[in-house]
């Protein structure tokens, strides 16, 4: 009986996509070492399609989980449909994670938004998904109570 | 996962209970299980039982029999002390003020916020770099409506040896009550109430390799507080409630244990702990020391691992079967990083990367080796892992 289910440790015992891609079309990074966790997402997009993606994460067995989840989510995804996954949707893939640590979800999607708001930014491009988004906003404080 | 080894590093977390201790323990379960406070034969055994413990815990502080008190615990024992002085203290009219570190256990913090609540005011004193509390500030602190000084005799993170003996020579000087919360310096560093001058110390078992659930209060002499559990006329009817005799008996074998083992218990532990961090010092660059390297806690080290965040390194090792603790805010319910490494100007991205280790009677130098090997592979697998690092520095 561990803090995390079976799924959760696998993906931090053996997180998968990480490192940094040679000529990414996109990075984001989010979260701050000060607030205990921090991620760097990279992306590769073709035709609007995230065809790689490579994390590097500092913080907690969560954050590490969620962010290797998070890049396998969003490989062989559009556009569109990476935006459109929520930390809900991590966590569910995850399989659910102790609700002290939700708020680790919300790193591994918000660096992913940050990604894909560089992309777009650099191609001109506008979608839906990134609508009043804002990459600098401050890091919530860790909304704690954020959805479960 | 390969290679698993059960090492426990997290002494000052809990020990395991000593199977001489467990042996005279087990009687009081089913063999004498009589009421301390009957006056037929059996009862009378325990009484004798109760008596001979508590001569055990005085004998381990120096203290006389008569003032030791049995609690449930050591944080039942710092509530007492804090929150009877503190109201017998306003209701006599004497004041409303109490002083106390700004690293102590929770166990006295969270009394100390209660007690803000009840109307009084309470100075949470600083500490310097290695995490010590100064007499000069305790003095200047200090005021008309002081009514109680408590300030922790080891810190239970970092190992700091507070300067017991002047603190409460300064709170003698101005007639101020001084409590001290010595859960992490019993059986640790050697304890004599009379020399230190201190009024009331708190006490646990399961830090010596006793049981869970016992813990014990110095009184001393002369010193009045209100009975902290209304009922009958145990430990002098100042605690009411049958005794754990089970868990009463284990404390007393426990202190007799840790006394006359006092010297080679902290030799043991400190050569293994000084062994540790020279290890890891030789073999993990990017890592240094929290706290103090001369006053501390025999089996205390506190190591900050740069680039990487502490509950990820715990489960890691956990892993691989070794238990540590970390002062990281992840690991935390409240999500809020180590107060006590906030204090000694630890920055929180340093914070979350922090472990404690603590070495005990039964770690050996294969345990150590055995860990260093694997904090290695851990450290480095993590540091791979992590955006930030040497090069990059932490943004």
């Amino acid at each position: 009986m561990g803090l995390y289910n079976d799924k959760v440790m696998d993906h931090f015992m053996n997180p998968r996509n990480v490192g940094e891609l040679e000529n990414p079309d996109g990075t984001g990074v989010y979260g701050s070492p000060v607030c205990g966790d921090m991620m760097q997402v990279q992306i590769k997009v073709e035709n609007d399609v995230i065809v790689d993606a490579k994390f590097k994460t500092f913080g907690c067995g969560s954050a590490i989980a969620s962010s290797s989840m998070a890049t396998e989510m969003i490989i062989g995804k559009t556009i569109d449909e990476a935006l459109a996954i929520s930390n809900k949707t991590i966590i569910d893939e995850l399989g659910g994670l102790p609700p002290v640590k939700v708020h680790c979800s919300v790193l591994a999607d918000h660096a992913i938004k940050c990604a894909i708001y560089e992309y777009a930014e650099k191609n001109g491009k506008k979608y839906k998904g990134l609508e009043g988004f804002d990459p600098n906003e401050e890091e919530d404080d860790h909304d704690h109570v954020a959805e479960e | 996962m390969a290679e698993y080894k059960n090492v426990y590093l997290d002494y000052s977390a809990t020990t395991p209970v000593k199977e001489e201790v467990l042996k005279e323990m087990i009687p009081y379960f089913i063999e004498h299980y009589g009421n301390a406070s009957s006056l037929y034969t059996i009862g009378l055994e325990s009484k004798s039982a109760l008596d001979k413990a508590r001569e055990q815990v005085a004998n381990l502080v120096g203290a006389s029999p008569k003032e030791i008190y049995f609690t449930g615990s050591g944080s039942e024992a710092d509530n007492w002390a804090l929150e009877s002085t503190a109201f017998d203290m306003r209701a006599k009219g004497k004041g409303n003020h109490i002083i106390t570190s700004c690293i102590e256990h929770h166990a006295v913090l969270h009394t100390c916020e209660y007690l803000e609540k009840q109307g009084f005011e309470v100075t949470y004193l600083d500490v310097d770099k290695e995490g010590f509390v100064s007499p000069e500030d305790l003095e200047k602190a200090i005021k008309d409506e002081t009514v109680l000084i408590s300030i922790m005799f080891v810190n239970n993170e970092i190992g700091t040896i507070e300067p017991i003996k002047e603190l409460a020579e300064v709170a003698r000087r101005h007639k101020v009550l001084f409590h001290t919360d010595a859960v992490q310096a019993l059986g640790n560093v050697e304890i004599d109430v009379k020399d230190l001058g201190v009024d009331m110390l708190s006490m646990s078992a399961h830090k010596i390799y006793g049981p869970k659930g016992q813990g014990a209060l110095y009184i001393r002499r002369g010193v009045r507080i209100s009975n902290f559990i209304h009922g009958g006329a145990q430990e002098m009817g100042k605690r009411a409630g049958t005794e754990n005799m089970a868990g009463i008996v284990g404390f007393g074998k426990a202190a007799e244990m840790a006394r006359t083992n006092l010297d080679n218990h902290i030799r043991h532990c400190s050569e293994l702990r000084d062994y540790l961090v020279s290890e890891i010092e030789k073999k993990i660059p990017k890592v240094f020391v929290n706290g103090s390297r001369k006053h501390r806690h025999p089996g205390n080290a506190n190591i900050t691992f740069e680039y990487i965040e502490g509950e990820s390194i715990l489960l890691l090792m956990d892993m691989y079967g070794v238990a540590v603790s970390t002062g990281s805010a992840c690991s935390s319910k409240s999500l809020n990083p180590s107060h006590v490494l906030s204090a000694i100007g630890i920055p929180h991205e340093m914070i979350h990367g922090s472990i404690r280790f603590t070495t005990g009677d039964y770690t050996t130098k294969e345990e150590i080796d055995f860990a260093v090997e694997k904090l290695v592979e851990v450290v480095e697998k993590l540091r791979e892992l992590s955006p930030v690092n040497s090069e990059k520095g932490w943004n």
